[in-house]
Order: C-alpha cells, then sequence, then structure tokens
C-alpha cells in the first residue's frame, strides 16, 4: 500500500522535472518510477503517522526553520571568512540526541551541517553524533546538546515520533 | 517586476558563492572547508535557482529550477557528511590548532576503528 503511494509522489515528481505530456515520456516515467519503487520502497514509516495533519504543520514550521537558520549559517561563515584574523576554533565534540528513528536522526544530522558553525561527522547506534564544530564554546556532551540538538529535536520528535 | 527580484535573488546567490570559494581557500584543513563549501554553496545554488524561477514563471526551465531546489538542500549536507565521515576514517587529521577531537578519542577507546576504504 506504502509503494503506491511512493510510486504516485516519484511519478508526480517526473512529470514536474520533464512537464510534458507525450506519451513516451509518460512511459519512460512509468518504468523508471517503477524500478524506484521496488528498490527504494522498504522504508519502515507508520501508516497512522501519514494521516495525523498536525505533523505537516510542524513540517512547515521546521522548513521555515531551516531556512532562517540556513541563512545565519552563511552570514556566519562569511563573516569568519572574511574577517582578516579569521577567528575560528575548530573541533570534533560529541553530542546526544533522544531521536529513536532513523528517519528523525538523519533529518537531525542534515539540519545540524545546516546551522552556523556545525558539520555532522558521524552518528552512532546508542544515539550519539559527533559535531565538526567551527567555534568550540564547550567540549562537555550535555552543553553541547543543549546548544546544538535541542532547538531542532523538539520539533522533529513532534513531526516523526 | 519579477525579473528584477530575481535578479537580486541570483546577485544574492552569486555572492553566497564567493563567500564559500573564499572559504574554500582561506580555512585551514578539510573540515573547516567542507563546511564553508556545504552551506554558502547550498544556499548560493538554491538562491540562483530561485531567481531563474522568478523569471521564467512556471514553463519548462522555470519549474525544473525550482525543483531542483529541495533536491541540492537535501543531497548536499548528506554528501558532506559522507565527504567528513570518509576522510575521517581515513585518516585525514585535523588542523593543528583544533581544540577538540572527541571522535578520534573514541574511535581509539572503544577500539571501533573501521579499515580505510
Amino acid at each position: 500500500m506504502l509503494r503506491v503511494l511512493y510510486f504516485i509522489v516519484s511519478y508526480i515528481f517526473w512529470l514536474l522535472m520533464t512537464l510534458s505530456l507525450e506519451w513516451d515520456r509518460l512511459a519512460a516515467g512509468a518504468v523508471v518510477c517503477l524500478l524506484t519503487t521496488m528498490i527504494f520502497g522498504k522504508t519502515s514509516i507508520q501508516k497512522h503517522k501519514l494521516l495525523q495533519p498536525q505533523r505537516y504543520c510542524w513540517a512547515a514550521y521546521y522548513v521555515f526553520l531551516l531556512l532562517w537558520e540556513c541563512l545565519k549559517a552563511n552570514l556566519d561563515v562569511a563573516y569568519r571568512v572574511l574577517h582578516p584574523a579569521m577567528p575560528i576554533h575548530p573541533g570534533i565534540v560529541k553530542v546526544r540526541t533522544s531521536l529513536k528513528s532513523d528517519l528523525a536522526r538523519t533529518s537531525l544530522a542534515n539540519s545540524i551541517t545546516m546551522t552556523p558553525g556545525t558539520l555532522s561527522v558521524d552518528v552512532t547506534d546508542d544515539g550519539y553524533l559527533y559535531i565538526h564544530w567551527i567555534n568550540v564554546k564547550t567540549q562537555d556532551v550535555e552543553e553541547a546538546s543543549q546548544k546544538i540538538v535541542v532547538v531542532f529535536e523538539k520539533i522533529l520528535k513532534r513531526i516523526f515520533e | 517586476m519579477n525579473d528584477y527580484i530575481g535578479l537580486v535573488f541570483i546577485f544574492i546567490g552569486v555572492l553566497f558563492e564567493l563567500f564559500g570559494c573564499i572559504g574554500l581557500l582561506r580555512l585551514p584543513d578539510m573540515y573547516n572547508r567542507l563546511q564553508a563549501a556545504t552551506k554558502c554553496v547550498t544556499l548560493g545554488t538554491c538562491g540562483i535557482m530561485f531567481g531563474i524561477f522568478l523569471m521564467q514563471g512556471f514553463n519548462e526551465i522555470g519549474v525544473k529550477a525550482l525543483v531542483a531546489v529541495p533536491l541540492i538542500f537535501i543531497t548536499s549536507p548528506t554528501a558532506a557528511h559522507a565527504l567528513a565521515r570518509g576522510a575521517h576514517i581515513a585518516g585525514v587529521r585535523l588542523w593543528q590548532k583544533s581544540v577538540c577531537d572527541r571522535y578520534e578519542d573514541d574511535k581509539k577507546h572503544m577500539g571501533k576503528e573501521k579499515p580505510a576504504p
């Protein structure tokens, strides 16, 4: 059942990419989408979560938050790069997350990469992330988690869990 | 009118791309450079794409540019993550003046060192 949904979504995506209704393109799209759905269709989303509208509202809010953080991150990089003395104190810190599902952790890692001065390096199975921080303020796991992770974690929990 | 707003977006995009390139040249090690490259180039490219969409409207070019924005936004951090992790596992050192490297410490202590690919 979920695979049908995936097929429809990917087919809409194909239609947007090609933006034509000639039969050969439609057929090629159907073949490609079918293959994609067959290969990558094994994700573990619980169906009842797809039908809860508040999750989509939080997701919409999350997109705007992420765009804002991304803009701040760019200005931050611009400041550090253009400053003659280059004020950087780089290092890799360890933070903890309470998110459980793979999708949520992936989103968290991607979001952390888009926020000012941080870049996720690795994720462990027991919920720790290694973050490259361009301006290390604390090496403590809890404090660093407060500074980097918590902002996104609260919302991602509402979206995915 | 849309043309001018589109041009502003393209200008901002190119400006951020420029910052990213300066960062790529000035910052000391692989990980710092990756930071500049990921953030600035992602927003820069998205800005340019969105500008193209505003200038072209809903035709073949504009819609493709608009669809490319979320794609870049999702794939770019993922690629950066893969590069950083691969580099660390392959043994690329951090800058000498780096403050700490908890990843290296943990790899040593827990015997989790994986062989270089």
